[in-house]
C-alpha cells in the first residue's frame, strides 16, 4: 500500500512516518509537499507532526490554507484514509475535518513522555489490530494537545464511538492523574463519523521499534494497512 | 581624530587597541571601519585573552576532518563515509538579560554552525548553570532559559537529548547557558566557510536584517553585568520557523551541490561573517549594505554590517548557479538575496549603493591583538584547600536522611521536569533517552552504530583546584560516554570563567586547561571545536571556573547500549575502580554532602588520570562483552547516591555493604573519581573478573539488586518507594512547583 | 469600579516573527493589500479600585512588574469605568 506523507513548512516527523511505513512496515511512500493540489495513487494520507508556520497564531491556523488542504479534502469526502497526527491533528481540526480543537495543555507547558492510552473502539480502520479496551504506550509531544469541544460534540463522539484513543493509567484507570494535558475526558484521538480520517496527539511513529523504546504504534499503522484492499 | 573613550567602551575597545587600528591601517578608521574591528576584536570572535590557551589543546585524530579554529564546528569520521559535526557554544550574557530569548537564539545559533558544515542537526543538548532556585530571580531565570529552550529546540524537530543542570550561588544572575549541536553529514557532502573564488556571488539566505543585538558580540560578551541596563535594546528574539525551513531549503543545496562555501550569521553578523570566509579563502569581497532586506527603515550601514538578527545564511555561490540556489529557497519560502561579490584583493569593502562607506584588509580584522594571561594562585585558595576534613563534625541526621536530602537536592535530583518539555524523540533515532543513562545515545539509521553524548563540569571542584576541575570534566564527560560503551572520539568545550584580567581568574583559566589537556592526552581524545564566554561576573561575584566538558562517543553496536538503571533482581553489583570503598575524609572534598550537610566547599580534589583510563577501557570492554547489564558512575552524591540512582532508574532496589561502617561519611558519600557501578547476572561474574584482570582495573563486590528494598551495611535501611520519591520531587519542590 | 483593557505587543524595533508569518499566511490567501502585522496580546483586568489615578498607577505598575517584558514589549491601556464608583 502507498502512504502519501504531506509536508507543510515547519513539519518535522514526516522523515519520522516515511521512515516507519517504509523501512519498518514495508510499505511505499511519498511526501506531499504542501503546494500541491492533486493527490493520485495514494492509499493513505499522513498529516505528521511538527510546527507548521511555526504555530503562528493557532496550531494548524495558516497550514489550513495550503493548497494541498482542498486536495486533502477531496480525498478524505471521497472515503480516502487519512490520519493526523499530532499537528497533523490540529490541522485537521481547524479544517474541520474533525470535530474539536486543540488548546494549550493545562500546565501551559510542552510534555515530551511516554503516555498509556486504552482503546475505546478497535472496531475502526486505525485499530482493527488491537483487542478492545487494549492498552498500548505511546509518546506524546506538545504543548497544545488539550483536546476540547463542547458538550453536545462531545456526546456524539461518545455515542457513536468516534472516541478512539484515551489517556490512562498504567492499568487502564481512566483518570486525570494520567492526562497529561488537560483533554476532556482523556480523550488522546478521535475519528470522524464516516470512520475514514482519525487525528491523534501521540506519536505512533515514535513506537515501531524496540530500540527506541517500544512497538505498540505498529498497531495503527498495520490496521491501516490492512484496511486497504 | 582622537576616538573618545565614551565610543570605545561602546565596541569594547580599549585605547591601546585603538591605536593599534590605526598603526595597522595608517589612518583613523570610520565608524563602519570601527565598529567592524570592535565586533572582530571582541573576545567572542577574536579570543584575544584565550588563544593561547586554545592552543595547547590537542588535535591530533586519524578521525579529525576540521583544523581547530578554523570551521564553524568540528568534524570527526565515523566510518561507512559519514561524519558527526559538534559544536558547544556559551549564550550567558543574552539569557542573564532575557532568558527565554536568550537561551532561543543560543540553541539557534549552535544550530546554524552545524547546519553551516552541511550537516543534518540531529542532537541538541545543554549545559546550564543557576545560582540557587530559593531566589526568586534564579527561579525566573531557570524557567525563562528552560522554556526559551523548549520552545526553540521543539520547534525546529531536532531531539533535546539531555545535557547537565548545576546549581551555586557563584550563579546567581549570571546564569550559564551552554548549547551543543551534533549533526551528521555525508563526509564527501560536508561544506566548509570559505571563499576563495574571485567573482563568486555572496547570497544573504533567510530573515530580513533588523537593528537586533548590535554590539551583541563586543558589548554583551565583554562586560560585567553592572552596566546591564542600557544594554538591554541589543536583545533578539529568534523564529524558529524560520530556522528550520531554512535547515530544510540549505541542506537541499548542499544535497545538490551548489555551494563554493556556507557560513551561519551570528555573533557580529554579516561583518564577521563575510570577513572570515574571505579571508580564510585568502579573498576579499565588495558588498553593498543597500541590497540587504531590512526589517526597519533608516538603518546605517554600520547598523546593518552590525547586526545580529538571527535566522540568517551566508551562501557563497558561483554565478551560474545563482539562480538555482534562489530557486530552492524561494521553493521553501525563504527570501535570499545577492548582496555582493568575493573579490581577488583581499580587502573588505562596504558600500552603501555607490557610495563607499568602508575599506579595510580582511587580514587585519581577523587578527586581534592576542594577549597571555598570568594568573596568581589567590591565597584564599589555598586556606580551603588545607582544610582539615577530619575536624568535622558528626552529623545530627541520619545516614538515610542524609542521602534523602542529597536525592532531593537539586544538583542531583532528576532532571524529568525539564526534560520532559524538550521533544528527545523526534527523528527516531535516541536509543538512550535523557534519565536513562550516563550519556545520551542516539542510533545512526542505515547502520548499526551509535553516538553517544554527554557534558560535564563540576564547578565547586574546579573552584577548590582548577587544574583537577579542568581534568575531572573532561574524565567525566569520556566516563559517561564509555559507560554506555561508547569509545570517546571527540571533546567540544565551553570555557566559561570570569575577566581574565584578574589575576585569579587568569589562574583559573591557565590551570582549567592545563587539567584538560593533561586528561585529553592521557584519554587519547582531541578537542575539536568550542567556545570561550569570560567576564561572567555579577556584582564582584566571579562564577566559579566551569570548563564545559562535552564528550562525543562511538559505539559499533548501538543495541548494546547500556543504560545506569538496574536490570534484573538478583544481579550482582560490583563497584569497578577500586578494590575497597575508601572511607579516606579526603575524598569529601568539594563534595555535594560537605555543602549540603556541612555548609562547605573546601578540601583538596585528587584524580588519578592512569586509573581513570584503565577504568574507561574495561566499562566499554564490560559493554562491548555484553557482561554487564547496568553502569553508571559515581560522581555527585558519592556511591549511595549512585546506587540509589541505579535503583530508582531500574525500578529495583539494592542490598549490600561498604565495609567500614564507622567511616560512613567518606564511604557512602565521598566523591572519590573514577568509579563506576555494574550490575552483572550471576552467570557473568567469572567474566567480568576475568576483563578486569585483563585490564588491570580494581574492583570490589558491594551487593545484590533487589526488588525494593534499599539497604546498605545496616545503616540504610529504606525502600525504592522512598528514595524514588526524594529524587523525583527534588526538582518541583526546589521549584516551588 | 474601572476595568483596564490592556494591550502587549513587541517593539517597533523587535523582530515579530508571528507577525511576520501571519502577513505572509494572510498574502498567500490573496490581501496582497496587508502592509504589515504585529501580534500582541490583549488582557481585560477588572479592579475594585474606584480611584482613577491609582487605578492607572497600579496597571502601569502591574504591566511593568509582570504583564509586558519591558525588555522586548511595550503595552498601553484604558480604563473603563465599569460601576457606580464608591457608593458612600
Amino acid at each position: 500500500m502507498r502512504f502519501g506523507i504531506v509536508v507543510f513548512p515547519g513539519t518535522w516527523s514526516d522523515t519520522d512516518c516515511y521512515h516507519a511505513v517504509t523501512e519498518v512496515l514495508n510499505q511505499d511512500a511519498q511526501y506531499i509537499w504542501h503546494q500541491e493540489s492533486n493527490i493520485r495513487d495514494i492509499d493513505c494520507l499522513v498529516l505528521p507532526g511538527g510546527f507548521s508556520y511555526g504555530d503562528y497564531l493557532r496550531t494548524g491556523a495558516i497550514a489550513r490554507f495550503s493548497p494541498v488542504m482542498s486536495a486533502i479534502k477531496k480525498f478524505a469526502n471521497d472515503g480516502g484514509l487519512v490520519i493526523g497526527i499530532c499537528n497533523g491533528f490540529q490541522i485537521l481540526c481547524e479544517a474541520q475535518l474533525l470535530p474539536g480543537v486543540l488548546i494549550r495543555n493545562d500546565d501551559l507547558r510542552f510534555r515530551c513522555e511516554w503516555t498509556n492510552l486504552k482503546i475505546e473502539n478497535n472496531g475502526t480502520k486505525f485499530t482493527s489490530r488491537a483487542s478492545q479496551k487494549e492498552l498500548i504506550k505511546v509518546p506524546i509531544s506538545h504543548g497544545e494537545g488539550n483536546y476540547y469541544a463542547d458538550s453536545k460534540t462531545i456526546d456524539t463522539l461518545n455515542n457513536n464511538g468516534q472516541v478512539v484513543f484515551r489517556y490512562c493509567s498504567p492499568s487502564g484507570q481512566i483518570d486525570a492523574e494520567s492526562n497529561p494535558n488537560g483533554s476532556i475526558e482523556n480523550i488522546a484521538g478521535i475519528v470522524n463519523d464516516q470512520g475514514n480520517v482519525m487525528g491523534m496527539m501521540p506519536h505512533p511513529e515514535r513506537c515501531c521499534e524496540e530500540i527506541i523504546g517500544g512497538t505498540d504504534g505498529r498497531i495503527i499503522f498495520e490496521s491501516m494497512i490492512d484496511s486497504v484492499p | 581624530m582622537p576616538v573618545s573613550k565614551e565610543i570605545l567602551d561602546e565596541i569594547a575597545l580599549k585605547q591601546e587597541e585603538y591605536d593599534e587600528i590605526v598603526r595597522r591601517l595608517g589612518r583613523e578608521p570610520n565608524s563602519v571601519e570601527l565598529g567592524m574591528f570592535g565586533a572582530l576584536w571582541s573576545e567572542h570572535c577574536g579570543y584575544k585573552h584565550s588563544k593561547q590557551l586554545l592552543r595547547t589543546f590537542p588535535s591530533e585524530s586519524p578521525y579529525l576532518l576540521t583544523a581547530p579554529g578554523q570551521e564553524n564546528a568540528g568534524a570527526i569520521d565515523i566510518g561507512d563515509g559519514l561524519s558527526a559535526v559538534i559544536k558547544v557554544e556559551s549564550h550567558n550574557h543574552p539569557s542573564a538579560i532575557e532568558p527565554y530569548q536568550g537561551a532561543a537564539t543560543g540553541v539557534g545559533g549552535i544550530v546554524r554552525d552545524i547546519l553551516a558544515m552541511g550537516a543534518r542537526p540531529i542532537a541538541l543538548m545543554n549545559s546550564l548553570r543557576f545560582g540557587p532556585l530559593s531566589e526568586q530571580q534564579n527561579r525566573h531565570l531557570f524557567n525563562g532559559v528552560v522554556s526559551g529552550i523548549s520552545g526553540y529546540g521543539n520547534c525546529i524537530g531536532v531531539p533535546d537529548i539531555g545535557g547537565e543542570i548545576a546549581f551555586a550561588p557563584s550563579y546567581s544572575g549570571n546564569p550559564l547557558v551552554n548549547a551543543l549541536c551534533l549533526g551528521i553529514v555525508r563526509s564527501n557532502e560536508m561544506v566548509r566557510a570559505i571563499a576563495s573564488t574571485p567573482g563568486n556571488i555572496l547570497l544573504l539566505a533567510g530573515a530580513e536584517t533588523g537593528r537586533d543585538g548590535i554590539h551583541g558580540a563586543s558589548g554583551l560578551a565583554s562586560r560585567t553585568f553592572e552596566e546591564d541596563i542600557e544594554l538591554r535594546p541589543t536583545v533578539q528574539v529568534g523564529n524558529p520557523f524560520m530556522e528550520k525551513i531554512l535547515i530544510e531549503a540549505c541542506l537541499e543545496v548542499v544535497k545538490a551541490n551548489l555551494l563554493e562555501g556556507l557560513q551561519d550569521l551570528g555573533a557580529a553578523g554579516l561583518t564577521s561573517s563575510i570577513v572570515e570566509a574571505t579571508t580564510k579563502g585568502g579573498t576579499g569581497f565588495k558588498l553593498d549594505v543597500a541590497l540587504v532586506p531590512r526589517r526597519e527603515s533608516g538603518m546605517s550601514p554600520y547598523e546593518i554590517m552590525l547586526s545580529e538578527s538571527q535566522e540568517r545564511m551566508l551562501l557563497i555561490v558561483s554565478p551560474e548557479n545563482v539562480t538555482t540556489v534562489t530557486n530552492i529557497m524561494e521553493k521553501w519560502d525563504i527570501p535570499c538575496t545577492a548582496i555582493g561579490e568575493v573579490t581577488g584583493d583581499g580587502i573588505a569593502r562596504i558600500f552603501e549603493g555607490s557610495n563607499p562607506v568602508g575599506a579595510v584588509p580582511g587580514g587585519m580584522l581577523t587578527h586581534p591583538p592576542i594577549y597571555e594571561v598570568f594568573g596568581d594562585k589567590p591565597n584564599s585558595i589555598a586556606e580551603l584547600q588545607n582544610y582539615d576534613l577530619k575536624s568535622l563534625p558528626t552529623p545530627a541526621d541520619a545516614p538515610y536522611d542524609i542521602l534523602l536530602k542529597l536525592l532531593a537536592s537539586p544538583n542531583i535530583t532528576s532532571k524529568e521536569f525539564v526534560y520532559r518539555q524538550y521533544d528527545h524523540q523526534v527523528q527516531t533515532n535516541t536509543v538512550l533517552p535523557p534519565g536513562t543513562a550516563d550519556a545520551a545515545v542516539v542510533r545512526i539509521k542505515g547502520s548499526d552504530k551509535g553516538l553517544a553524548l554527554s557534558s560535564d563540569c563540576n564547578g565547586r571542584i574546579g573552584y577548590l583546584d582548577p587544574f583537577v576541575g579542568g581534568a575531572l570534566a573532561v574524565a567525566e564527560a569520556c566516563r559517561n560516554v564509555s559507560c554506555t560503551g561508547a569509545t570517546p572520539v571527540a571533546i567540544t568545550d565551553c570555557l566559561n570563567f570570569g575577566n581574565p584580567e584578574k589575576p585569579d581568574v587568569a589562574y583559573q583559566m591557565v590551570e582549567s586547561v592545563r587539567g584538560m589537556v593533561e586528561a585529553c592526552n592521557s584519554l587519547n581524545v582531541p578537542v575539536v571545536s568550542g567556545n570561550v564566554s569570560l567576564y561572567n561576573e555579577t556584582k564582584g561575584t566571579v562564577i566559579y571556573p566551569t570548563p564545559v566538558v562535552c564528550a562525543l562517543g562511538l559505539i559499533d553496536d548501538v543495541n548494546k547500549a547500556v543504560s545506569s538503571g538496574f536490570r534484573n533482581e538478583g544481579d550482582s553489583v560490583f563497584l569497578l575502580g577500586s578494590d575497597v570503598v575508601s572511607a579516606d575524609v579526603n575524598y569529601l572534598a568539594g563534595s555535594e554532602y560537605l555543602e549540603i550537610v556541612h555548609g562547605l566547599v573546601a578540601g583538596q580534589p585528587s584524580i588519578d588520570l592512569g586509573l581513570e583510563v584503565k577504568l574507561q577501557s574495561c566499562c566499554r570492554s564490560l559493554v562491548e562483552n555484553q557482561v554487564v547489564n547496568s553502569a553508571h558512575d559515581c560522581s555527585e552524591g558519592g556511591l549511595a547516591v549512585a546506587l540509589a540512582e541505579s535503583s530508582i532508574i531500574g525500578n529495583l532496589g539494592f542490598s549490600g555493604s561498604i565495609g567500614n561502617r564507622d567511616h560512613w561519611a567518606p564511604s557512602l558519600f565521598g566523591e572519590q573519581p573514577s568509579r563506576v557501578v555494574v550490575s552483572v547476572s550471576k552467570d557473568k561474574t567469572h567474566q567480568f573478573k576475568d576483563i578486569c584482570y585483563v585490564s588491570n582495573t580494581p574492583f570490589v563486590w558491594l551487593g545484590t539488586v533487589t526488588s525494593g528494598e534499599f539497604s546498605i551495611s545496616g545503616i540504610i535501611d529504606g525502600s525504592l518507594s522512598e528514595i524514588s520519591s526524594a529524587w523525583k520531587t527534588g526538582l518541583s519542590i526546589a521549584l516551588g512547583e | 469600579m474601572y476595568l483596564a483593557k490592556i494591550y502587549v505587543t513587541l517593539k517597533p524595533t523587535v523582530n515579530d516573527p508571528q507577525g511576520r508569518t501571519i502577513e505572509r499566511g494572510l498574502k498567500g490567501l490573496g490581501f496582497e493589500s496587508v502592509k504589515g502585522v504585529r501580534a500582541g496580546k490583549y488582557l481585560e483586568i477588572a479592579t475594585y479600585e474606584n480611584n482613577k489615578v491609582t487605578a492607572e498607577k497600579q496597571i502601569n505598575d502591574m504591566c511593568n512588574k509582570l504583564l509586558a517584558n519591558p525588555i522586548i514589549e511595550e503595552y498601553h491601556f484604558e480604563l473603563v469605568q465599569t460601576q457606580e464608583s464608591n457608593s458612600a
